[in-house]
């Protein structure tokens, strides 16, 4: 096992707004570990933050016991974090391979080969569309474009920003079942997610985030039965 | 799958490069160098047989310069989609610090292309150095700050140059002074004089170092479209978000976008300064920013071979039609106006895009036949 990611007492400021105040977790390796919480808590921000989008004022991130608050972000996902940002953003304009060749920008050019075989393999959909334009993809094929450039760089850690975003609930599904698979295939995976049940239900371990202070924190089946968790994410 | 995994292995960092030069590239490679070498033999010819005046002859050598400054923009403007405001400041850079250039190594030695060659790569390095300091503080951010900036830097440029004094002294040494003139040098060997510009240039610019010039911006911005850099920098265009994410130094390739085009810039800007005896700095004002800007968005944001025929007609057509010159900032204005209009507004676009296809002597053959018969009995 051993701890993948560390964040000790980070606090983030856009501009005068404190957004992210004072929060503290870890991942270990090959969990699912998700961030719930309601709009605006700073669930995002928190991966934009470990990322390297976002400066954190104080505090510290470590990853594999080296501290990268101070990484430039084009250089953390050459460590071995790669992050799948919100709302499904991909290269339009490029095709799906294409797509996917650009998520191994910083790989070693030995693994390219393999690690795309691994994406299609886990993303059969993608490879029915290889030579497909992008921005012609479903919204459910999108996310899964999305998850399959993340994939192409080796990462260690994958971030999910919201992956069920906008989809129908049987594409939900699919999505979350595609994480598990990742996971049990042993990528540790951090994912933000405002559908706390399905959240809930693949992750290990869980964090409550309400206005940027971790509120609760627990194994995913403790918090899904907390009746905390249950009136305020879960609905009753 | 084997043959796919044979592909795959030219993926990587230098193989990237070969993956992405497919088709498309020699396909726009082609039509490119070909413009440029039928344009070269049109002009030449019509200047051997007495078809092309004298006043047009003159011209040559700005249209390729119009020519390299379209495509270099194109690199900031088209690959990169940030907007320069400052082309011409780049020129005016590349332009003096060449004649500054020129006039020293003519003093020592008297091999034309070698002066020609060394000054234009002087003139390219210290454009890449304005660039370079201008684009620094300016690139890492979002936004349209770089417009508001290049703006100033040619305004900058500009009256720098209206108060800058350049000579040889009697041993050949350069010296320079701001604001007044160098005491005890006698005029034959000033350089630079402040607001009336160079002066005593001697003008070793030809034709055909225009087309040199031309041939090798293009191989520069094509070759950079097209490689693993070039790709980069267009995914951080397309998606900024999505770049960042997969690992892309979005400040390094947009500089390195924003430089090199201020070098070819400085090179096209120093073909330009040779090319006359005596040059003023208004020349490079604002209106010759927008100008270049207006060859860009005329020949097609991003398209290299379109800017090159839009820089050229452009310079001829003012040339032809001197009698309206004072329309011609006005026409400018209109035509970028309708360019902007056909090109985003979907209604026009598909009417224009219809008649095109109708008088389109290149068209594709099956796909778009039967679409033509069906206007053609709509019409009917």
């Amino acid at each position: 096992m051993g701890t993948v990611l560390t964040v000790k007492n980070i606090n983030v400021y856009y501009g005068a707004i404190h957004a992210i105040k004072g929060i503290s977790f870890d991942v270990n390796r090959g969990e699912i570990v998700t961030l719930i919480g309601a709009n605006g808590a700073g669930k995002s921000t928190t991966l934009h933050t470990i990322s390297g989008l976002l400066r954190s004022k104080t505090g510290d991130i470590e990853f594999l016991e080296e501290s990268i608050s101070h990484t430039a972000a084009h250089k953390i996902v050459s460590k071995g974090i790669s992050h799948v940002p919100e709302g499904r953003r991909i290269f339009q304009g490029m095709t799906v391979e294409e797509n996917l060749q650009m998520g191994a920008f910083v790989t070693k050019q030995d693994r390219i080969a393999h690690n795309l075989e691994y994406v299609y393999e886990q993303f059969p959909r993608l490879k029915e569309r290889t030579s497909q334009i992008a921005g012609t993809l479903s919204g459910g094929e999108q996310q899964m474009l999305a998850m399959g450039r993340a994939l192409m760089s080796d990462p260690e850690l994958l971030m999910l920003d919201e992956p069920s975003m906008g989809l129908a609930p049987i594409l939900v599904d699919q999505i979350f079942e595609i994480i598990e698979n990742l996971n049990k295939a042993g990528t540790t995976i951090l994912l933000v997610e405002q559908n706390a049940q399905m959240a809930l239900s693949v992750a290990d371990r869980a964090y409550v985030i309400e206005t940027g202070r971790i509120s609760l924190s627990g194994t995913g089946e403790e918090l899904a039965k907390s009746d905390e968790v249950r009136k305020a994410y879960l609905g009753g | 799958m084997a043959d796919r995994i044979l592909n795959l292995k030219s993926i990587g960092s230098r193989g990237l490069k070969n993956a992405v030069k497919g088709n498309e590239y020699r396909r726009e490679a082609s039509i490119s160098y070909g413009i440029l070498i039928i344009g070269y033999i049109l002009l030449s010819l019509g200047a051997a047989t007495g078809l092309i005046g004298h006043n047009l002859q003159g011209q040559f050598v700005p249209i390729c310069v119009y020519v390299s400054l379209a495509v270099s923009l194109n690199l900031v403007v088209g690959i990169s989609g940030e907007l320069s405001l400052g082309h011409a400041g780049f020129m005016a850079v590349g332009a003096f610090s060449g004649i500054v250039m020129e006039r020293m190594l003519l003093a020592h030695m008297s091999f034309e292309p070698a002066v020609m060659i060394l000054s234009m790569l002087f003139g390219a390095c210290m454009a890449a150095i304005a660039g370079f300091i201008i684009g620094i503080p300016i690139l890492g951010l979002r936004g349209d700050y770089l417009a508001i900036v290049t703006l100033a830097f040619g305004e900058i440029i500009r009256n720098f140059m209206n108060v800058l004094y350049f000579g040889l002294d009697e041993n050949g040494h350069l010296k320079f002074a701001f604001n007044h003139t160098i005491e005890g040098i006698e005029n034959s060997q000033r350089i630079i004089t402040g607001a009336i510009g160079a002066t005593g240039t001697k003008t070793i610019s030809t034709f055909n170092w225009g087309l040199l010039l031309c041939i090798f911006t293009v191989f520069v911005v094509l070759n950079m479209k097209n490689s693993k850099q070039g790709r980069a920098i267009m995914a951080i265009r397309d998606n900024r978000i999505a770049a960042e994410s997969i690992g892309l130094d979005v400040r390094k390739y947009k500089l390195m976008a924003f430089v090199v085009s201020a070098a070819l810039a400085g090179m096209a800007g120093c073909l330009f300064g040779l090319n006359y005896s005596t040059l003023v700095p208004l020349k490079f004002n604002f209106n010759t920013s927008v100008l270049i800007l207006v060859f860009v968005v005329l020949g097609g944001v991003g398209n290299i071979w379109g800017c090159i025929i839009a820089a050229t007609v452009l310079t001829i057509l003012p040339e032809a039609f001197r009698q309206f010159a004072d329309y011609r900032m006005l026409t400018y204005a209109i035509v970028l106006i309708l360019v902007m209009i056909c090109t985003y507004n979907p209604t026009i676009k598909a009417r224009v895009t219809a008649i095109w296809n109708r008088i389109n002597p290149f068209k594709k053959k099956g796909g778009d036949k039967p679409k033509k018969k069906k206007t053609g009995k709509e019409a009917a």
